[in-house]
């Protein structure tokens, strides 16, 4: 029940949001629901309720790992969406309060559906629900964004619908009972037909890698990260993209348990590392540091894959990624919305300086950069760690050896832009706006940088007990 | 019964090339909406008399066959725009390679087996078939209008799938996904009025100020 009461509340922050009129109050909603959310969805990790009767709604360590991340990425959002709101208070911001809680409660039902079924329903409605998000700076450019956006990720979530469906008929093929629940899917794995279950493992794929954004289906990614203001990009590339994640490793479920295990696993690691190389390609000289990030974003949903398709011990190391990814790009994401309110530019070459006209926000870019680049000591270097050492530990070493290769490659790229955004003399024709940085909108990045850097030194026993729980699930039969 | 079904899938096939081969949105849109309520009845065709399909039925030939014509007729209207003028494929090619994809999906449709209540319905090619000339009207067309309904095409393609697990489906979830179908249309419908607010045209290959240089 307590379960349910996770979903609803947020959609009752979102009521109460769409009845306040004032602009400058209507954003304090926002964090007493992320607080109350982010309690309760401690209490449910802490406390797991047993699964409903049926089998739907069930919270197992993997969709742990992705509410605890999203709560708490929601909870840094929310609060640094009043800060930033009320720099833009002219603007209306009903029907983002609305959709940033609607998008909230999706997302929640997502990690706790174990019914294929609903979790499409689910990442569908998250989809839905952040259309608006990017379309609140309301011009030409973000009306592109929204209908790129819009457009691919419904179609591909259309096919991912399709498989869904066709792995429904494989059980009905074998003449089993049909079913869409997670724990008889799994256990009847090995007996579906074997011909349709092979169809279904591609479009859920296709479906489920184009929300995710890995390469070649990327397309819709720079523009909705480079025109969505930053809070949102941070949900989009933390939040949304571990939510298609996980429908993704609900499929790496079955075919783990299934024959077919090793397939599934070789097309994640050509999709992931095509995905480091397409990152690799248009990350250098990249002018526009905010498309820059939905690159990185490629890259990491590229080494995750990667992982993936590793198996074995790296399985660890992708979902201590899968964590370490979103609370980075949530740095990433809200400091450099602050240094775009503050030079009214993303373009790197006005926006030079940033450690001197903002002080805060560009030495957390500039760890942020380190951290998502995989400099120790921070969290994700831990996982790339895992997942390189296991990958030469197996004896695949091409693949050890081009993972590497890429990831040189896209710190120096990457390095390219960062380091003459922050440390460069800032031009001279290019006037200052009224931003300043306050605690409002650096308080919030900066506890999460806190967060990714703890991470990197010690990961607490109860979420390494939840990590190699997950990872267990993902282990299989094997 | 089934052959009935059959009769319907095959016109739903036909309405398929309809909407590949014509240049008038406001036709298209029609075509589409019946194809939607062709789908309402096949369940009622295919499964035994029961409340929860009947529930189905109706929902979905609402849903279908008005509200969302409706919604984009609505659009259409607001733009102030007829027809397609000069799509990235044309018609007649469209007509082609819309063929050759429905006998491909005849031919991947053979190597899929069905459980022997469904052997001999159309149900996969038809639903593959559809959906590939769904996705052809998305690709080739330039009018954002256009490209919801080559949406649409392939959202009924995965419909007539859906046909075979009527009855595997829990009433939640068939309602969800028509209700996030309606929603979709819903924001698409409002992202044109921007976008024709905007642009003052419905072209998408004007929007191409997001390009990598």
């Amino acid at each position: 029940m307590l379960t349910w009461y996770l979903v609803l509340l947020p959609l009752v922050g979102a009521q109460i949001s769409w009845v306040i009129p004032d602009n400058r109050k209507r954003p304090f909603v926002l964090p007493v629901f992320a607080l109350v959310h982010l309690a309760l969805t401690v209490a449910l990790v802490i406390q797991t309720p047993p699964p409903s009767p049926g089998g739907w709604i069930y919270l197992d360590p993997l969709g742990k790992l992705v509410l605890l991340c999203n709560s708490i990425l929601f909870a840094v959002c929310a609060f640094y969406a009043v800060g930033y709101l009320g720099y833009r208070h002219r603007r209306p911001n009903r029907i983002l309060c609305l959709a940033l809680l609607v998008c909230l409660s999706a997302m929640t039902l997502v990690t706790i559906s174990q019914h294929l079924g609903l979790l499409w329903i689910a990442l569908e409605a998250t989809t839905l629900a952040m259309a608006p998000l990017v379309y609140f700076n309301r011009n030409a450019r973000s009306i592109e964004a929204t209908w790129k956006y819009l457009l691919i990720c419904s179609v591909g979530i259309a096919i991912a619908l399709l498989g869904i469906f066709f792995l429904a008929y494989s059980t009905i093929v074998a003449n089993q009972e049909v079913s869409l629940v997670m724990s008889s899917l799994i256990a009847d794995a090995a007996n579906l037909h074997a011909g349709w279950r092979h169809a279904a493992f591609i479009f859920l794929l296709v479906g489920f890698g184009t929300k995710m954004g890995l390469a070649p289906l990327h397309t819709w990614k720079p523009d909705a990260y480079g025109e969505a203001p930053g809070l949102v990009g941070a949900l989009l590339a933390g939040g949304l993209v571990n939510c298609a994640l996980l429908a993704l490793l609900r499929v790496y479920q079955i075919a783990a348990a299934s024959t077919e295990a090793l397939l599934f696993q070789q097309v994640l690691l050509a999709m992931g590392l095509v995905s480091m190389a397409f990152a690799a390609v248009f990350m250098a000289r990249q002018s526009d540091f905010k498309r820059m990030l939905a690159y990185s974003s490629v890259e990491h949903v590229g080494i995750i894959a990667v992982a993936l398709g590793i198996g074995k011990g790296a399985l660890f190391g992708a979902l201590l990624h899968m964590m370490n990814n979103a609370l980075t790009k949530g740095v990433l994401f809200l400091s450099s919305g602050n240094i775009h309110r503050a030079y009214n530019s993303k373009s790197t070459q006005y926006v030079r300086g940033a450690l001197t006209r903002t002080p805060w926000s560009g030495a957390l870019f500039l760890a942020a950069f380190l951290a998502i680049t995989g400099s120790p000591p921070f969290a994700p270097f831990v996982s790339e760690f895992m997942i390189v050492s296991s990958a030469f530990g197996q004896g695949n070493h091409v693949t050890g050896g081009l993972f590497l290769f890429f990831l040189a490659l896209i710190f120096i790229g990457m390095a390219s832009t960062v380091l003459p955004l922050v440390m460069g003399k800032i031009p001279e024709d290019i006037e200052r706006t009224p931003y300043r940085d306050a605690v409002p909108t650096v308080l919030p990045p900066l506890v999460l940088m806190a967060v990714v850097l703890v991470l990197g030194l010690w990961i607490p026993a109860p979420l390494q007990a939840i990590i190699t729980e997950a990872a267990g699930l993902l282990g299989g039969g094997r | 019964m089934s052959s009935l079904a059959d009769q319907l899938l095959v016109l739903c096939l036909l309405i398929n090339f309809a909407v590949l081969g014509t240049s008038r949105l406001a036709f298209s849109v029609r075509a589409v909406a019946l194809q939607g309520v062709l789908l309402g009845v096949l369940p009622a065709l295919v499964h035994p008399f029961s409340w929860h399909l009947a529930l189905i039925v109706v929902s979905i030939m609402a849903v279908k066959g008005a509200v969302i014509p409706a919604l984009i007729i609505n659009a259409i209207k607001r733009a102030e725009i007829q027809r397609e003028f000069v799509p990235f494929i044309g018609y007649i090619p469209s007509l082609v390679l819309g063929a050759l994809l429905t006998s491909l999906a005849f031919i991947f449709a053979a190597k899929l087996p069905l459980a022997p209540e469904h052997a001999g319905l159309l149900v996969v090619p038809a639903s593959l078939a559809t959906l590939m000339s769904g996705f052809l009207v998305l690709m080739g067309r330039r009018k954002a209008i256009s490209q919801v309904i080559g949406y649409l095409l392939m959202e009924n393609g995965i419909f007539i799938f859906g046909l075979l697990l009527a009855d595997a489906m829990p009433v939640m979830v068939e309602a969800g996904a028509l209700l996030d179908l309606l929603v979709g249309v819903f924001v698409m419908g409002i992202v044109i009025n921007h976008i024709s607010r905007e642009f003052s045209t419905l072209d998408t290959s004007r929007l191409s100020a997001l390009r990598e240089e």
